[in-house]
């Protein structure tokens, strides 16, 4: 079963196509990263996959469910780590996990033990009782991973999940996504090649609203005739692709 | 409970922001310090306590709306809400969630205005719990006008219409340091018209316990609390669906 099934997806603001007649395939447990210059209508799709935004027109099945009439549902099956670090400043990071939890309905025993988990996957032990708004930008993109694991989501959306890091916090970071892969399909929305490349099973590369080119990165680098991804992607973005 | 663990996190956030406790708590008691001391040294009835609490009471709830419209702006602002939007919690519970802990928060503020009204000559007596008892009604107007103020502006937009605007009208506008009939009028038909003046007037009405003049002001604040906080969630679900 695909995870998730993109029909004619549209969105447009008045008269801007942000999103245009958007179809593809994700199957379960891959991770797909959209790519796409500012504005190539990344981050609109995220959002519309993930109910925060209504489609205009078109429609996305998620595990079969529908994003116009099963928001609900979807909802549970999903999570969202936004592009801002979304964390509870004056909260420390366990408040933070125990926040999402909550809000999740999990009692106290699968409260603990779910924070206990997410410790361990993403490292926080030696920061669990620190305020998350005095973390550096690396922990704080951890935690917010990290809350968006907290409800075991079976698709967890990644809005620039690495942006402003440093080397070695992007390198971190990077272990723990391809930790996820195969257990979680992941949608990941970046601006560096080659985090792209050494994540995705497969990307999809965005240029106004449009999907211009979708298949692995060795696959985009052919079709590109290049042995550098982010060549194959400036090819393709300038239309120049063979 | 998914509301209450919202609520929770909320009464966090406030109670750890040293500037919320520095403006909220500090200073109002400052005022009601300061003018009573320049009361002491006056021939005349200026700022007599009687008079002087209820309306510092009344005027510390304008940094309430600030507390609260900070909060949701900053929330909206770090993308916290966004991801809060993907969870199971309903509109319900983020409206309940951003209202609820601010009650507790306003009638602590008045009992802490009204003890230390005591300590400065006001005598303690039962009419004192039912002008407490009037802050929350009061209080709703305040968290109505700071959900609506979060709904639509960005935390520093909250500074300047919250923290300057408001607290100027709130503090102008209601009587609390002059008799507004000294005034007189357009200025006073407007102080009049607005709720500022009413809900000072409520809680002098209830302290002096002139039960007579409770209702027409009651009536005033909680008309203005109703149409904000209509008003605040309209705001609020359409900056939700607008996420």
């Amino acid at each position: 079963m695909n995870a998730i099934e993109i029909r004619g997806l549209t969105k447009k603001y008045g008269t801007l196509v942000a999103v245009d007649s958007l179809s593809l395939t994700v199957g379960e447990g891959e991770l797909f990263s959209l790519l796409g210059v500012n504005g190539a209508g990344k981050t609109t799709t995220v959002k519309m996959l993930s109910c925060l935004t209504a489609p205009t027109e078109g429609d996305a099945l998620l595990l079969g469910k529908s994003i116009r009439e099963s928001t609900t549902e979807v909802k549970s099956i999903i999570a969202v780590s936004p592009q801002e670090t979304a964390v509870a400043a004056g909260l420390s990071v366990r408040e933070n996990l125990e926040l999402i939890c909550g809000v999740h309905g999990f009692d106290r025993e699968k409260r603990e033990r779910k924070i206990g988990e997410l410790c361990e996957l993403l490292g926080l032990s030696e920061v669990i009782n620190r305020r998350a708004g005095r973390l550096s930008g690396g922990w704080q993109r951890r935690v917010s991973i990290a809350m968006a694991l907290v409800s075991e989501p079976k698709i967890l959306f990644l809005d620039e999940p690495t942006l402003g890091l440093d080397v070695i916090a992007r390198s971190e970071l990077w272990d723990i996504i391809r930790a996820l892969k195969g257990n979680v399909t992941v949608i990941l929305t970046t601006h560096y090649m080659e985090e792209a490349e050494a994540l995705s099973d497969r990307v999809g590369i965005m240029k106004d609203g449009r999907l211009l080119a979708c298949d692995t990165p060795d696959g985009i680098k052919a079709l590109c005739g290049t042995d550098n991804f982010e060549q194959a992607f400036i090819r393709v973005v300038k239309g120049v692709a063979k | 409970m998914r509301m209450l663990t919202l609520a929770k996190r909320n009464t966090k956030e406030i109670l750890r922001d040293p500037i919320n406790l520095g403006f909220g708590l500090g200073f109002p008691l400052v005022l009601i310090l300061l003018l009573s001391a320049i009361q002491a040294s006056i021939p005349v009835s200026l700022f007599e306590i009687e008079r002087l609490a209820p309306g510092i009471a009344v005027f510390g709830l304008s940094f309430v709306t600030l507390f609260s419209a900070t909060l949701i702006s900053k929330d909206r602002g770090s993308s916290l809400l966004q991801r809060l939007y993907t969870t199971p919690l309903t509109p319900a519970d983020f409206i309940l969630g951003y209202t609820l802990p601010i009650l507790p928060l306003s009638l602590a503020q008045g009992l802490i205005c009204y003890l230390v009204a005591i300590l400065l000559g006001l005598s303690p007596s039962v009419n004192i719990l039912i002008a407490l008892a009037f802050i929350i009604p009061i209080s709703l107007l305040y968290i109505a006008l700071g959900l609506l103020c979060g709904s639509v502006l960005n935390d520093k937009q909250v500074g300047g219409i919250c923290g300057a605007l408001l607290t100027n009208l709130s503090a102008w506008l209601s009587g609390i340091w002059f008799d507004l009939e000294l005034v007189g009028g357009v200025f006073e038909k407007i102080a009049n018209i607005l709720p500022f003046l009413h809900a000072v007037e409520l809680e002098r009405a209830a302290l002096a316990g002139n039960f007579a003049e409770i209702t027409g002001h009651l009536l005033w604040v909680l008309g203005y609390a109703a149409a904000t906080l209509f008003l605040a969630i309209l705001l609020f679900l359409r900056q939700m669906k607008r996420q």
